[in-house]
């Protein structure tokens, strides 16, 4: 048994990009190896639950939390974790704000079943559901309980750093990863408690080469109805929603650069409160035009708007969830 | 759903120039308007963030009125355009949310139309009482049971730990 500082990294409700972005960093992962004992992480080695509970309180150093709360295990790991770890980092979108799997939160658990086990495309006869607890003759199961909303990480337990992205970019992990090394050989301070790291302050459009001029447009459109998108003029003004203006800098505009949308994985920017807010302000200035009637007929142009300006927000958004996503 | 003596909450956003002078008439000129309302003074409808909006009902507001000069008018010369805009947009929005859109209610009223906002305003909280409480849920609210996590751990004492030379 060595004395190395130790981390671990954990998937809750997600999709295991996270994962892949951390091993994306290259042989930056060697000095993890170097400086850490990895003592649990599911997706690269075999520990079990039982082993972090026998670990004492605060003895993992670093913990990367990726995943939203989507199940009651979801959330004991997260408490357990919690418990466990000295810095606990909300690692990913999912676990910062919900991400994909939040926009759940538009529907309540039973449409999400219907959804799942009673649509047309699933042979399901006997109507068959999931159910929590079951008596087979090997003896009793338990399965995670589904919950009602997704929640994210700092809805269940204090964190400690946030690292935004789906997935974080490699080399902002890489550096993240490079501070933690320096701040355990005292050789650089951490940042202060809370803070979003392995990210800008500023927006997705501060890093975007497209060049910006006064937005007016008469119709939104979806990207894929674009026949040729121009490629040095920015997205919005060529009328394609592009949620740049509400988004975190730190990605590098890698999506405007090759034409394709800003669809917000990096969260909201610093200091914005709402993302969804922030993002109805920009698209509704862009509008050219004072008519009422023409002005919805505009905005039809965004057939989802849920899903446009909270695409990866929603659980971390004010509202948090529909109304039939709080019904009892 | 609706209570007995539902009195709905209504966050009033109003304009400088315009719609808070309209309120402020219609006091002195002694036009009563139900108390419901709580005005909310910004310099103008442009000012409203619709954040502001989404935040009122996420605290319990029933209904969120939004007042501001008539279009041609604006003291800023096109901002309650752009109020205009945000307002129909967030309606689409929040209407997904399930939020009904008539909890939210846009009123152009002119410094001297006092008696108008006063219409207006009775007639928005009949609506309001009509469609009955919101009761935004909150986090709180919903999961009583697990409590959460207090203990925050600080970084900054995280990293005393001891490192092999």
């Amino acid at each position: 048994m060595t004395s190395k500082p130790k981390f671990a990294m954990y998937w809750a409700s997600s999709c295991g990009g996270c994962e892949i972005a951390v091993l994306n960093i290259g042989e930056k992962i060697l000095d993890v190896d170097a400086n850490f004992d990895v003592v649990f992480w599911p997706v690269a080695m075999d520990a079990k639950y039982k082993d972090v509970e026998a670990l004492e309180d605060g003895a993992i150093t670093l913990t990367l939390f990726n995943g939203g709360m989507r199940t009651d295990e979801n959330a004991d790991m997260a408490r357990l974790l919690r418990r466990k770890s000295k810095i606990l980092v909300s690692f990913g979108s999912c676990a910062c704000e919900g991400c994909i799997p939040g926009l759940a939160n538009l529907s309540s658990v039973k449409d999400i079943f219907d959804a799942a086990y009673a649509s047309v495309s699933t042979d399901n006869p006997n109507n068959l559901r999931p159910r929590s607890d079951c008596a087979v003759p090997e003896g009793q199961i338990h399965i995670p309980v589904f919950s009602q909303l997704v929640r994210t990480l700092d809805q269940v337990v204090a964190v400690d750093y946030y690292i935004p992205g789906c997935p974080p970019e490699s080399h902002q992990i890489a550096a993240v990863i490079d501070v933690v090394i320096k701040a355990l050989h005292g050789e650089a301070e951490l940042p202060p408690a809370g803070a979003t790291i392995g990210a800008g302050v500023s927006t997705c459009c501060d890093e975007c080469p497209r060049a910006r001029n006064v937005k007016t447009i008469k119709a939104f459109v979806r990207i894929q109805d674009v026949e040729k998108i121009d490629p040095s003029l920015c997205l919005l003004e060529q009328g394609i929603p592009c949620n740049g203006p509400a988004t975190r800098s730190g990605c590098g505009a890698l999506c405007p650069k090759v034409s394709a949308q800003c669809i917000g994985c990096y969260g909201p920017a610093e200091g914005v409160i709402d993302f969804g807010a922030r993002l109805i302000s920009a698209y509704a200035s862009v509008i050219d035009s004072n008519d009422p009637a023409e002005i919805e007929r505009i905005l039809d142009g965004i057939p989802d708007p849920v899903g446009q300006v909270y695409r990866f927000n929603l659980a971390k958004s004010l509202l948090q969830a529909a109304r039939p996503a709080w019904a009892k | 759903m609706s209570d007995q003596h539902f009195e709905p909450v209504i966050i009033g956003f109003t304009c400088n120039w315009c719609s808070y002078r309209a309120a402020d008439l219609a006091g002195t000129a002694r036009v009563k308007y139900a108390p419901n309302v709580r005005l909310i003074r910004l310099m103008c409808s442009g000012r409203l963030d619709p954040t502001f909006v989404i935040k009122a009902f996420a605290s319990g507001a029933d209904g969120v009125l939004i007042t501001g000069c008539h279009p041609g008018e604006c003291h800023y010369i096109e901002q309650n355009y752009k109020a205009m805009r945000r307002y129909l947009l967030l309606r689409r929005v929040l209407t997904q949310m399930g939020i009904e859109p008539e909890r939210i209610k846009l009123v152009w009223a002119s410094a001297a139309e006092g008696v108008k906002l006063a219409g207006e305003i009775n007639a928005f909280v009949d609506d309001v009482r009509a469609l009955g409480p919101l009761h935004w849920m909150h986090e709180s609210a919903l999961h009583q049971e697990d409590e959460l996590h207090t203990t925050h751990s600080h970084a900054s004492e995280a990293m005393a730990v001891e490192v092999p030379a």
